[in-house]
């Protein structure tokens, strides 16, 4: 890390939720902050290249395309500035071998990215290789770079990849680019709304539908460990917990239970899904392993206890319950044991998430007929509410746990009509709320880990 | 897998499920402030005349005739609830006894109780409350010599509003059980 200091700290500074708010005050002013202004060069790439990958994927400059997946994931983070590519003083090809600073800090950019995009052919079969640098203009030096070689069609993930290690280098975070996104896409009026699964990359391309929309589904969940999901679906009009792999398209239910099971999600190990069981009138909170399938009821009280989700180190849960007489969020030791209630603002608390780091917890909250998304530490103090809307549930954390994504319904008109569903994201610091574009409506985001290799 | 420890599960779940019954009256007078308040910021949100609402609402349980289905002639097929609430009302009690009657005539006749709840509450939260709303209808159809095995209970959560406005009146049409005919 013995890079230009000032840059890093610039943005890690950012980063830090160093905001101030007092308890249960809503302030969610979103101040201008200033991003930085970083250069995506074009990726070089010659004639007998462009000829081949043409062919390959239909695309004119595919090295132009990795820029530009690279320059929208950084500037998405509000944290960067991308410079228009008309200014550009130097040759993508030249750039990349050497740039020429001047002209680079004469744009006023204080970060370059270069690379180029060399097609290959390994046992008569197409690869690209990509290679990328990280530019410190300022310093006058390069940073970072690495080459991958793929085959062609994952030209967009080593775009990811690119744009994960350059958040890494300039704010000692770890990054998110490189995910999915697994929802409920929703279409039809709002009295039978059709639903179907889908996913996307974390940038909304790529979107795959992974159910047909016949039965109601939803509430999907990643594995944090690998490309699994749970989810709730009405297959025969019997709502239960189900288990699907995204890979092979295999779906079964999860367990033998004696009425509704769902809110389900996975321990940070990937071998067990906490969820409720409804029986009777009461909702419990249940855990099964997947691998002994055994399973443990580990609420016991007649309210409502769902919503479960388990702190990363898996020794802790939380959830929400209606035992005090309205919906508040408790934390109890993943036996079942020591139940505590950590929600004490005023209004209703539901569906806390623990977040991937381990010190915070996201919830919805209701009070005064308005739904925010907030953020407590795991005693419950330090409250902060995030955003405020007519309805929006749901939140998700991205990896790094840097960002929230959620789901927010508009409010109709008289006649009824005017109804939508959409995916929001927005900063821990409150800062950077953004639209997630997706084909249809959505609900119910759930943010993946880092892909592998 | 050890069927033992299954039994005993299930065993405790039945035993909580009798413990939810009996206290369901309970709590359900227990509303809290907080409820009342949303209901007051939810009822400023509208644009009808107080008068017309006080025709179709008492509190804030939906009373009108709209979108109400029957089972049988003459039984209706649906009752309402308050906010957040899972207690039987007046009318719906009386609703409910003339859906007894008319399946104690009918023996061959099983039913699915479908519990729903309004949009102003989080997704699974709201697949619980209808579960509830289902079993309290269910439970008062039991309590008129309805046999269990003849009652399904299907909850919605807000998944299926029959009024897809935003308005505590549409929300009202909402909170609901009704009772289908399952064959």
């Amino acid at each position: 890390m013995k890079k230009n200091f000032f840059l890093i700290f610039l943005i890690y500074s950012i980063f830090k939720p160093t905001f101030c708010f007092s308890l249960v005050e809503i302030d969610i002013t979103r101040g201008n902050l200033d991003p930085m202004p970083i250069s995506v060069s074009p990726f070089f790439s010659n004639e007998d290249t462009n000829e081949k990958i043409k062919n390959i994927l239909s695309i004119n400059n595919l090295g132009l395309e990795i820029s530009k997946v690279i320059e929208n994931n950084l500037e998405k983070t509000g944290l960067f500035d991308a410079i228009d590519k008309e200014a550009f003083l130097q040759k993508p090809d030249i750039a990349h071998l050497k740039p020429r600073f001047e002209d680079w800090a004469l744009i006023k950019s204080q970060v370059l990215i270069t690379g180029k995009v060399t097609s290959k052919i390994i046992n008569d079969k197409d690869y690209i290789r990509i290679e990328f640098k990280l530019w410190d203009v300022l310093g006058a030096k390069m940073v970072d770079g690495f080459s991958l070689t793929t085959v062609p069609t994952n030209w967009r993930r080593v775009g990811h990849k690119i744009s994960d290690k350059v958040y890494e280098r300039l704010t000692g975070e770890s990054g998110y680019f490189d995910t999915r996104i697994i929802y409920v896409a929703e279409e039809g009026p709002k009295t039978q709304r059709v639903k179907k699964l889908a996913i996307m990359d974390q940038d909304g391309f790529n979107t795959k539908y992974l159910t047909l929309g016949n039965e109601l589904v939803l509430t999907p969940r990643f594995n944090p460990t690998n490309q699994m999901v749970t989810y709730l679906s009405y297959f025969r009009n019997m709502p239960r917990v189900y288990l699907l792999n995204i890979e092979t398209g295999k779906q079964q239910v999860v367990g033998d239970f004696p009425g509704m099971t769902f809110a389900p999600r996975f321990s940070p190990d990937g071998k067990k899904i906490i969820m409720s069981l409804a029986k009777d009138g009461n909702s419990e909170i249940w855990v099964r392993n997947l691998e002994t399938n055994i399973q443990e009821k580990l609420t016991d009280h007649p309210s409502i206890d769902t919503s479960p989700s388990y702190s990363p180190d898996g020794k802790y849960i939380t959830f929400n319950s209606d035992r005090s007489g309205y919906q508040q969020i408790y934390v109890m030791r993943s036996d079942g044991s020591n139940v505590k209630r950590i929600s004490f603002g005023k209004g209703i608390y539901g569906t806390p998430v623990w977040s991937p780091r381990g010190d915070l917890i996201a919830f919805t909250k209701l009070h005064k007929g308005k739904f925010f998304i907030g953020v407590m530490r795991t005693d419950g103090t330090g409250e902060r509410l995030l955003t405020e809307n007519f309805y929006q549930e749901a939140p998700s954390w991205s990896p790094n746990g840097r960002i929230i994504i959620f789901y927010r319904e508009t409010k109709t008109d008289d006649k009824g009509k005017g109804f939508s569903a959409k995916l929001w994201s927005i900063d821990l610091t409150g800062y950077n709320e953004r639209l997630v574009k997706t084909e249809t409506d959505a609900s119910d985001p759930s943010w993946s880990s880092l892909l592998g290799n | 897998m050890n069927l033992n420890k299954i039994l005993k599960n299930a065993f405790i779940v039945v035993l909580l499920g009798l413990v939810v019954t009996a206290c369901a009256t309970k709590k359900s007078v227990k509303t809290t402030t907080e409820s009342s308040t949303e209901k007051k910021a939810a009822e400023t949100q509208t644009a009808d005349p107080i008068e017309k609402l006080d025709a179709l609402m008492q509190g804030d349980v939906y009373i009108g005739s709209d979108t109400v289905g029957e089972l049988a002639s003459g039984v209706p097929d649906r009752v309402f609830f308050a906010t957040n609430e899972t207690i039987l009302t007046t009318a719906s009690r009386e609703t409910l006894r003339k859906q007894a009657a008319w399946l104690r005539q009918n023996s061959d006749v099983t039913v699915v109780v479908e519990g729903h709840a309004d949009e102003r509450g989080t997704r699974e939260y709201n697949l619980a409350l209808g579960e509830r709303r289902a079993n309290a209808a269910k439970d008062y159809l039991m309590t008129y010599g309805v046999s269990s095995d003849r009652i399904k209970v299907l909850s919605y959560g807000k998944e299926r509003p029959v009024d897809s406005g935003s308005n505590p009146l549409s929300w009202s049409k909402n909170r609901r059980s009704v009772t289908v005919k399952a064959n």
